[in-house]
């Protein structure tokens, strides 16, 4: 058992968790993530290890209610159990003194994958311009977290409701301009938004890792279902990943997996919305 | 009595195929009391018993037999249990047509003597009457760790423990089992009965750490440095192959592992209320015709699909899924498109599966081994209606343990170079079981189990005993 230590809610969709999870907590790096089930009938699901306590044992994820699954996550309290929490998994981010700074992008939920990243590169020794954005404000979090593991902060709002106006990949070309002898770029987002990073940054030839969020079961190389498509060949996400060179990955097959079990996800979110109403799904 | 006039063999009573094609309950269902104790007759009790040659445990067959025959359930299992730690398991998923029961004399002029389902029968009614433990040696206060909870594991743990052993095991999952929870399907092998064989690891003290994957939150090198005597590495042939044809990562196209884990770890035919959604179109190739691809394809039936078909580049003679298998999908519905192989999976706008192309193939000259290898016939290609693929051509080592020991000796394809008994290149670390051997069977992973064990007891104390100098 796995008990939440902490519950922080940044919006009413997207939440935070500490997690109790000492042999998690004390050989999790960054980039790597874990997964977890909250209760015998749940989902496996994967969620970036957004940071870690080593002394205190805990593990933070950061999620976003997507379906029935995060939804079913994000009405567990302080106090409460999770059944499982398998971890820490995937290759953990090449952190290294680079020749050059480094351009961290978050997007959305992806600031928490993003954070322990520039954490690591900055303590590493690297200049490290940050650039996070949401749609609107109220989905911003961790601001000033992000603000003490970089050189320079830029927070964006595509509604301009706070901070900059305008798309994180506008923000990036900024810095580019300024810096162009920029060495790497990390960009954790939704796919739309890691693909549109990795067209800006192509032409410029700087190293572009994005992190894949494919659709997991095991977590461990056992089903494939992370299959990613990176230049000619098949990688699973969950052992090979889930950090790719950004410029090889096919995001239109990405997406188009993402979607294989739509329909399937509709009727859970139909089946929970009935079990509040009190009913059963009558299959025993 | 003379071999002539031996009674036939005892049928198997099954669930009807056109009901059990939409359930997911135990296809057969066992032999009566009274079928049993006719069939244990038909044993000649022979001096030289040939059938314990084809069990790679070598079960005291004619011994339990004789037991059943006469009634004596108690003592069959007794006898039974001496070498088999999971009778109910093997009873019903051994290839015994291809072992023991391949080697009984009366199989010679008439069916061979059913040792299988006389196993199972004596097994489940042990089970009923509430199994009793075995003898435990006093504790040793030494600890061995195994890695993976599949049968190589789970048998060389019960061993250890009744040598008097600390074990625990760290398996990646979040159950015990292995192959036998997430892969073979519930109406072959009932979990229930997996889990009282797990039960019973519980009473012998074992200690189970799931979610722990060696090669992430720890390893090797730490568990012996950790105070662990002795590691037992079981962690199968995990690693699904793919054809590397294009369009294998369109949406439709599963791995066996995934499908199945998907249904019966997941227990994704109780979507929504299990949470984890298994996908199954209206027709839907299977790739491959083992027992794991007779497994994807019946449980797509059962799941709903209209038209199953297995595809296989060979005959039906070469297909390696057990004789017993490969009839019950016959039964229930399942179609076998033979000398038949996959050159390209088409897509549609969206990216999911709508046609597969394929070849047909001939059957060539013999070749130096005698088998008569498939060639591909010019201009035969052909497109079938598809809407799902389910790839089932076999597995490999899972990387992630051996990995994190880069000092393990391993062969050319990633398996664990192991003597008989399970030592490694490294001393203190065993192996067993698939990762070892490539994806066999359960009775072969349990002997390497049962080997080690045995192994590691010997490597404890003689390493105690040096110390102790
Ligand atoms: C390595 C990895 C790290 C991740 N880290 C985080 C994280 O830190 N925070 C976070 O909020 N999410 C993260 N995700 C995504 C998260 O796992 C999914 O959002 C979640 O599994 C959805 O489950 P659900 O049952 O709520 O939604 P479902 O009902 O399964 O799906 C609802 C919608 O979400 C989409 N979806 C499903 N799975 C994923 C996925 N894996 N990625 C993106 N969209 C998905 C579906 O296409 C669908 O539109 C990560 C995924 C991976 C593989
Ligand atoms: C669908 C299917 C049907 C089959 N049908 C039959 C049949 O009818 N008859 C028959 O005899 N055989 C059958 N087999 C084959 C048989 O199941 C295997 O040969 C047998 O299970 C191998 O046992 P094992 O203990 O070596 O490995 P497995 O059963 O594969 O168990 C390995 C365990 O190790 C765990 N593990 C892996 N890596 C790690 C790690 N790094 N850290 C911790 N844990 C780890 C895995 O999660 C797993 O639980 C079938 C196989 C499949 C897939
Ligand atoms: S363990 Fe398998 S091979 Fe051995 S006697 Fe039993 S069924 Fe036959
Ligand atoms: S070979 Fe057949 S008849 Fe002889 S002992 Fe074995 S099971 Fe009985
Ligand atoms: S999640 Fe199963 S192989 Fe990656």
């Amino acid at each position: 058992m796995y008990p939440i230590v902490r519950k922080e809610i940044f919006s009413p969709t997207v939440k935070l968790f500490d997690i109790k999870a000492p042999l998690v907590a004390a050989k999790a790096q960054a980039g790597q993530f874990f997964i977890l089930r909250a209760d015998e009938k749940g989902e496996r699901i994967p969620l970036t290890i957004a940071d870690f306590d080593r002394e205190e044992g805990t593990i933070t994820a950061i999620f976003q209610e997507m379906g029935a699954g995060t939804k079913r996550l994000g009405q567990l309290e302080v106090g409460d159990n999770i059944l499982d929490v398998v971890g820490p998994l995937g290759v953990p981010s090449e952190i290294e003194r680079f020749d050059g700074p480094v351009a961290i992008v978050g997007g959305g939920v992806g600031i928490a994958p993003i954070y322990p990243i520039a954490k690591a590169l900055k303590a590493a020794g690297n200049e490290v311009f940050a650039i996070i954005g949401a749609r609107n404000k109220e989905l911003l979090f961790w601001e000033e977290k992000m603000a003490s593991v970089s050189s320079k902060l830029i927070v964006c709002t595509d509604d301009g409701s706070y901070g900059r106006k305008g798309f994180v990949t506008d923000a990036l070309k900024d810095v580019y301009e300024a810096n162009s002898n920029l060495n790497h770029v990390w960009a954790i987002g939704p796919m739309p938004m890691m693909r549109a990073i990795t067209n800006v940054t192509r032409p410029w030839g700087v190293k572009t890792i994005v992190s894949m969020n494919p659709l997991m079961m095991d977590g461990t190389g056992m089903c494939g279902a992370c299959r990613v498509q990176v230049g000619n060949e098949t990688k699973f996400a969950c052992v090979d990943g889930p950090e790719f060179d950004g410029h090889m990955v096919d995001f239109d097959l990405a997406m188009k997996r993402l979607s294989i079990y739509k329909d399937e996800e509709k009727r859970a979110l139909a089946a929970l919305e009935h079990q509040h109403q009190g009913g059963g799904c009558g299959c025993h | 009595m003379s071999l002539k006039q031996r009674a036939d063999r005892q049928g198997m009573p099954c669930q009807d195929p056109q009901v059990r094609r939409h359930n997911f309950q135990e296809v057969a269902l066992g032999y009566t009391k009274e079928q049993a104790m006719e069939e244990a007759g038909r044993c000649l009790q022979c001096k030289k018993p040939k059938c314990r040659e084809g069990c790679p445990v070598e079960v005291l067959i004619p011994d339990f037999i004789q037991a059943v025959a006469d009634g004596d359930f108690a003592q069959a299992a007794v006898l039974l249990k001496e070498k088999n730690a999971l009778p109910a398991i093997c009873g019903r998923v051994c290839p015994q047509e291809s072992q023991c029961e391949a080697k009984c004399i009366v199989g010679i002029k008439s069916e061979p003597v059913a040792i299988g389902r006389l196993e199972r029968f004596v097994a489940d009614w042990e089970m009923r009457q509430g199994a009793t433990l075995p003898e435990q040696a006093p504790r040793k206060g030494k600890k061995v760790a195994v890695v993976g909870a599949g049968p190589a594991g789970l048998t060389c743990a019960a061993d250890l423990a009744k040598l008097g052993y600390d074990v625990t095991i760290f398996e990646a999952l979040h159950t015990a089992g292995g192959v036998l929870m997430y892969g073979i399907p519930e109406f072959r092998l009932p979990k229930d009965i997996v889990e009282q064989e797990i039960d019973n690891l519980r009473k012998l003290g074992v200690e189970m750490q799931f979610n722990s994957v060696v090669g992430k939150a720890t390893n090797v090198h730490e568990l012996l440095a950790n105070g662990y005597e002795a590691v037992f590495l079981g962690t199968g042939a995990g690693l699904p192959n793919f054809m590397g044809i294009p369009g294998e990562n369109l949406c439709g196209v599963f791995s066996a592992n995934e499908f199945l884990t998907r249904t019966n770890l997941m227990k994704g035919y109780c979507f929504p209320e299990y949470q984890t959604p298994v996908k199954v179109g209206r027709k839907v190739a299977v790739l491959g015709a083992g027992n794991v691809a007779m497994d994807a394809a019946r449980t797509a039936l059962r799941l709903g699909a209209e038209e199953v078909h297995i595809i296989y580049r060979r005959s039906e003679k070469e297909m390696p899924a057990r004789a017993e298998e490969i009839e019950h999908a016959h039964e229930e519905g399942v179609q076998f498109q033979l000398l038949t192989s996959p050159v390209e999976i088409i897509g549609d706008e969206n990216g999911w599966v709508k046609a597969m192309k394929c070849v047909r193939f001939e059957l060539g000259e013999p070749d130096a081994s005698g088998r008569r290898s498939p060639v591909a016939i010019p201009g035969s290609e052909y497109i079938m209606d598809i809407d799902t693929v389910i790839v089932s051509i076999g597995t490999g080592p899972n990387p992630l343990a051996t990995k994190s020991v880069p000092d393990l000796e391993l062969n050319r394809k990633g398996n664990i170079v192991a003597d008989e008994d399970g030592r490694t290149s490294i001393p203190g670390v065993f192996a067993g079981g698939d990762i070892v051997t490539g994806a066999a069977t359960v009775i072969l992973a349990m002997g390497a189990g049962k080997k080690s064990a045995r192994a590691i007891d010997e490597y404890v104390m003689a390493k105690t005993a040096e110390k102790a100098i």
